[in-house]
């Protein structure tokens, strides 16, 4: 009975203290850098893309709602020909990030989407691809990697020693 | 004034009253329970969420009124009905103000008594023409804690009519001029409130519907209008039992000062807050516990309660 009276006295007391709510619209609440939300794809600092379109975000993206179709310039670099995201469907698990080997694929704090037709929520690659390098500044795939391409060569990357002449081994 | 339109114009104001207010309380509940909780409530539709009620209003009137096909149709669509006329009677016998009652009958305590116990059958009625095993298992439960609830809340208020000596509320009123009755019938008062409680079918004592247990219980299988008639006949019965409240044990509209109609509106929307106060803190009990709270505890309270009060004034008599 008594513990029934100090409850409803607690109670009473909730009526003067401060309200957790956050009214949204108005007040944003903050959200780290690294919250899972809106997907983009990124560029690398000398402004291409960073997207090598190996498919492993497609791959790892547990509701499959990537689609993209690699292709290659003349210099060799992969790139996709059109790269989709269905956000209707995406999960925002953020496995495709985990699985990009080039920092391409980047989740962002953004999570204001809402649409009236379904259809507006498929994001083609003109509306993923922002212009600067996201959260990894600095980062350009084609200068760490061995591949060889239009304007670098073998050995020619970072960080990479020049191939090594196999005649000049010969005995 | 000419006492037949007179009477109209206080009975137009009695339906019409309550009615606008119960669905005002539906606003009201959802903000101090917001506030209790540390929330907003609803703050968006109109000042204050005020125009939240109207929204939801015209959300439900056109809402699909939906009869499964299963139900017993007729007794489906009378159920909720009966608990909003049965309701509303009661208001007939409610003194709000010297003079300002529809009836002021000589049995009124007893016509209050006998509604909100036929206003049980809405409940089994619905439970049971539902047909369906949740809605039939709340009407079981609402029955059960009707009959138990209703003997002590009668008992609870014959010490007040022993004091008094008449069951015409106007009367009871009057005989607080001096002293209000929650004083010398303290334990009457408690008593009546619990089962008011009970009686409303209000959290703690919500088992009928038991959100947690029997999906929404009697009405699971209402939409539309005929579900907004549980809830208002729910928010009406609230009001309902606050002014009950007042008229037995707070002296109803006597006061200093500010108008009789002012102190009866301050005091029963006070015990109104009171039970959403206690919707806000207190856990649903057991059924078991429910039940024999009821038998084993409440009514033997009310009983010595009504063996006291009935020895005093006895002894007391000149
Ligand atoms: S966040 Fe998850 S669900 Fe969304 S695209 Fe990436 S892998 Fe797929
Ligand atoms: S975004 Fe990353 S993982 Fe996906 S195809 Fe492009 S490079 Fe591969």
């Amino acid at each position: 009975m008594l513990s029934i009276l100090r409850t409803l006295w607690n109670i009473f007391l909730h009526a003067f203290q401060r309200r957790e709510t956050v009214q949204y619209p108005e007040e944003k609440p903050y959200l780290p850098p690294r919250h899972k939300g809106r997907i983009i794809l990124t560029r690398d600092p000398d402004g291409g893309e960073r997207c090598v379109a190996c498919y492993l975000c497609a791959v790892a993206c547990p509701v499959a709602c990537i689609s993209l179709q690699a292709t290659e310039d003349e210099t060799g670099r992969r790139y996709p020909e059109f790269f989709r995201i269905n956000f209707s469907r995406c999960i925002f698990c953020g496995y495709c990030e985990e699985a990009c080997p080039t920092y391409a694929i980047q989740l962002t704090p953004d999570f204001e989407m809402a649409e009236y037709h379904r259809q507006n929520l498929v994001y083609e690659k003109e509306d993923l691809l922002m212009s600067g390098p996201g959260k990894r500044p600095g980062y350009n795939f084609w200068r760490v990697s061995g591949v060889k391409i239009g304007g670098k060569d073998k050995g020619e990357a970072e960080n990479e020693a020049p191939p090594v002449d196999l005649h000049s081994l010969l005995p | 004034m000419n006492p037949i339109v007179k009477s109209l114009i206080i009975l137009f104001l009695v339906i019409f009253i309550p009615l606008n207010v119960a669905a005002g309380l539906i606003w009201l509940e959802r903000r101090l329970l917001a506030l209790w909780q540390d929330r907003y409530g609803p703050n968006r539709v109109g000042p204050f969420g005020l125009l939240q009620v109207l929204a939801d209003m015209i959300k439900i009137f056109f809402k699909e009124d939906w009869i499964p096909p299963f139900a017993d149709k007729p007794v489906f669509v009378i159920a909720p009905a009966v608990i909003m006329v049965t309701v509303l009677m009661s208001y007939t016998v409610v003194p709000w103000a010297p003079g300002a009652t529809v009836a002021d009958m000589n049995i009124g305590l007893l016509f209050f008594l006998a509604m909100s116990s036929l206003g049980v059958y809405s409940i089994v009625l619905a439970g049971w023409a539902s047909a369906s095993k949740y809605s039939l298992l709340g009407g079981l439960r609402a029955s059960a804690q009707m009959l138990s609830y209703e003997v002590f809340m009668g008992l609870s208020l014959m010490g007040t009519v022993l004091l008094a000596g008449s069951f015409r509320l106007s009367d009871i009123v009057a005989a607080q001029r001096h002293m209000w009755f929650v004083i010398p019938q303290f334990l009457g008062f408690i008593l009546f409130l619990i089962a008011g409680l009970a009686e409303t079918r209000r959290l703690p004592f919500d088992l009928p519907e038991a959100e947690s247990e029997l999906v929404a219980g009697f009405h699971s299988e209402y939409s539309g209008m005929k579900f907004g008639m549980f809830f208002v006949g729910e928010y009406l019965g609230v009001i309902l039992i606050s002014a009950m409240i007042t008229v037995l044990f707070f002296g109803g509209w006597q006061g200093p000062w500010l108008p009789p109609i002012v102190w009866f509106v301050v005091k029963t929307l006070f015990f109104i807050c009171l039970f959403i106060l206690l919707r806000a803190a207190l856990p649903r009990p057991r059924f078991d516990q429910l039940m024999s709270w009821g038998w084993k505890i409440m009514l033997p309270l009310a009983l010595l309660n009504l063996l006291v009060t009935g020895a005093v004034v006895l002894a007391a008599r000149p």
